[in-house]
């Protein structure tokens, strides 16, 4: 049986490993590297590494840092922020990581996705959608960090990105990000209903039971959280035990 | 002893490398087809399209001196993900190919059982040892492996079957045929058991 992946999210800016709340107000919270060291003794099913800062500040991935980060990971390992050409995806993969997230850049450039999942494979390509539910009640997809509109409807966007080639969806509420009052569940039930690739949902996480319901209840395939591993004594491996618990297939 | 990582363009060369480098391996990451022949273990790793993988292998020239040496010179050879795949007689992905014909067999896209499976097959999944194998020695039966792979690989014969998953019904994970290994999930990426799968190779 395919297990439920428990997966931290390090949001990284500036050399720092940072959290903010609604993509806002980012506080520091230590460095990247001893976090990784951390999450990888402890044998987590997997790591999301997002450079925050990249795609705002037009630069490429910063390869030489993640050299480092990745040398010390030995558990499936996503990196995304900045990513805009096919180029930069070999390179990341050269420098380990595994899979990448594509966000900002998928845009303005539809084909990217297309052009990465057809050369990588879709196994490897993650569209990150991070989404703003709007005053009237409608959700709408944003870009470069929740700074910009695009247009989206999430549901639309993700089914374009499935057909286009992403191989998973990082889907993130960011009124609910860092705010650890649970996951935006019917942003998710409206994505998850509407593709077949995997989706891990992520923003909002302040406890166990809300990784339950976004997978029981709102179809996610995984759960991302920041936060609450961050600052409360919640882990990973707790989680995991208390969806066991709960009758989810994890691994121990 | 050194360790050939086949680099053609597509792997994730650097997780690969660094857990050689923690089995304790002197790998090197090449193209070369000379420096690939004078290893004595080869690795091709891999993600990425069938097609594209083979046609990046015959661009560099390496589809002969990779049969010629795990079939003549019988190096230790493991693919790994799509470096498995590639092992087969052919695959299906991006249209039909050729691939190294080193296990015989097909590469076929999962058929979903149910409404509800997601297709890439993306996680932690329980690898189950159907039979005594050297990259299996200090291995428990069944345990989980990481897993990211939209296609699979279905054998000629039973008897290059090693280990089985169950997803889509069940598919092969882990197949050997003489000296050539391959495994479905990523080793590298599997943590401590990862590790020792990697070592069971480099003892070959």
């Amino acid at each position: 049986m395919l297990k439920t992946r428990v997966i931290p999210t390090l949001l990284w800016k500036s050399e720092s490993l940072v959290k903010g709340i609604a993509f806002n107000s980012w506080r520091r919270i230590g460095t990247v590297l001893p976090a990784i060291k951390v999450y990888n003794t402890r044998d987590v099913d997997e790591l999301i590494l997002v450079d925050i800062e990249a795609t705002r500040e037009k630069r490429e991935p910063d390869y030489e840092s993640i050299k480092t980060f990745s040398a010390e990971c030995f558990v499936p390992f996503s990196v995304g922020g900045g990513i805009r050409e096919v180029d930069m995806i070999r390179k990341l993969l050269f420098v380990g990581a595994d899979k990448v997230c594509i966000n900002s850049a998928a845009y303005e450039n539809p084909d990217l996705i297309a052009h990465s999942s057809r050369y990588f494979g879709s196994q490897c390509i993650i569209s990150s959608i991070d989404v703003r539910k709007m005053p009237n009640g409608t959700y709408q997809c944003f870009s470069h960090c929740g700074s910009r509109p695009t247009g989206w409807n999430p549901a639309a966007w993700a089914k374009k990105v499935q057909h286009l080639g992403a191989g998973e969806i990082l889907l993130t509420s960011i009124e609910r990000d860092g705010t650890m009052q649970g996951y935006d569940l019917d942003l998710l039930r409206c994505v998850s209903a509407q593709v077949d690739i995997p989706v891990i949902v992520s923003g909002g996480a302040g406890n166990y039971e809300h990784m339950r319901s976004a997978l029981k209840e709102g179809g996610a395939s995984a759960v991302a959280a920041a936060s609450i591993f961050h600052f409360t004594e919640q882990t990973p491996l707790e989680a995991k035990r208390y969806l066991q618990e709960k009758g989810i297939q994890i691994r121990l | 002893m050194s360790v050939a990582i086949v680099d053609y363009g597509m792997g994730n060369l650097g997780s690969v490398y660094r857990a050689f480098q923690e089995c304790g391996a002197e790998s090197f990451i090449s193209n070369n087809p000379v420096k690939i022949m004078s290893a004595d273990h080869i690795v091709m790793p891999g993600v990425g399209a069938f097609s594209e993988g083979m046609r990046r292998l015959q661009s560099d020239g390496l589809v002969e001196p990779l049969r010629k040496a795990a079939l003549e010179m019988r190096t230790p050879f493991l693919g790994i993900c799509l470096g498995m795949q590639l092992l087969a007689d052919k695959g299906y992905e991006g249209g039909e190919t050729e691939g190294l014909k080193l296990v015989p067999g097909v590469v076929q896209r999962f058929i979903p059982d149910m409404p509800s499976t997601r297709i890439p097959h993306i996680g932690w999944n329980q690898v189950k040892w159907e039979v005594d194998s050297p990259i299996k020695k200090n291995l428990p039966d069944e345990h989980d492996f990481y897993f990211v792979h939209s296609y699979h690989f279905v054998t000629k014969d039973t008897k290059d079957i090693v280990a089985t998953t169950p997803y889509c019904g069940r598919f092969v994970s882990v197949v050997a045929h003489g000296n050539v290994f391959g495994t479905q999930f990523h080793p590298e990426k599997s943590s401590k058991v990862g590790f020792r799968v990697i070592r069971n190779f480099l003892s070959l």
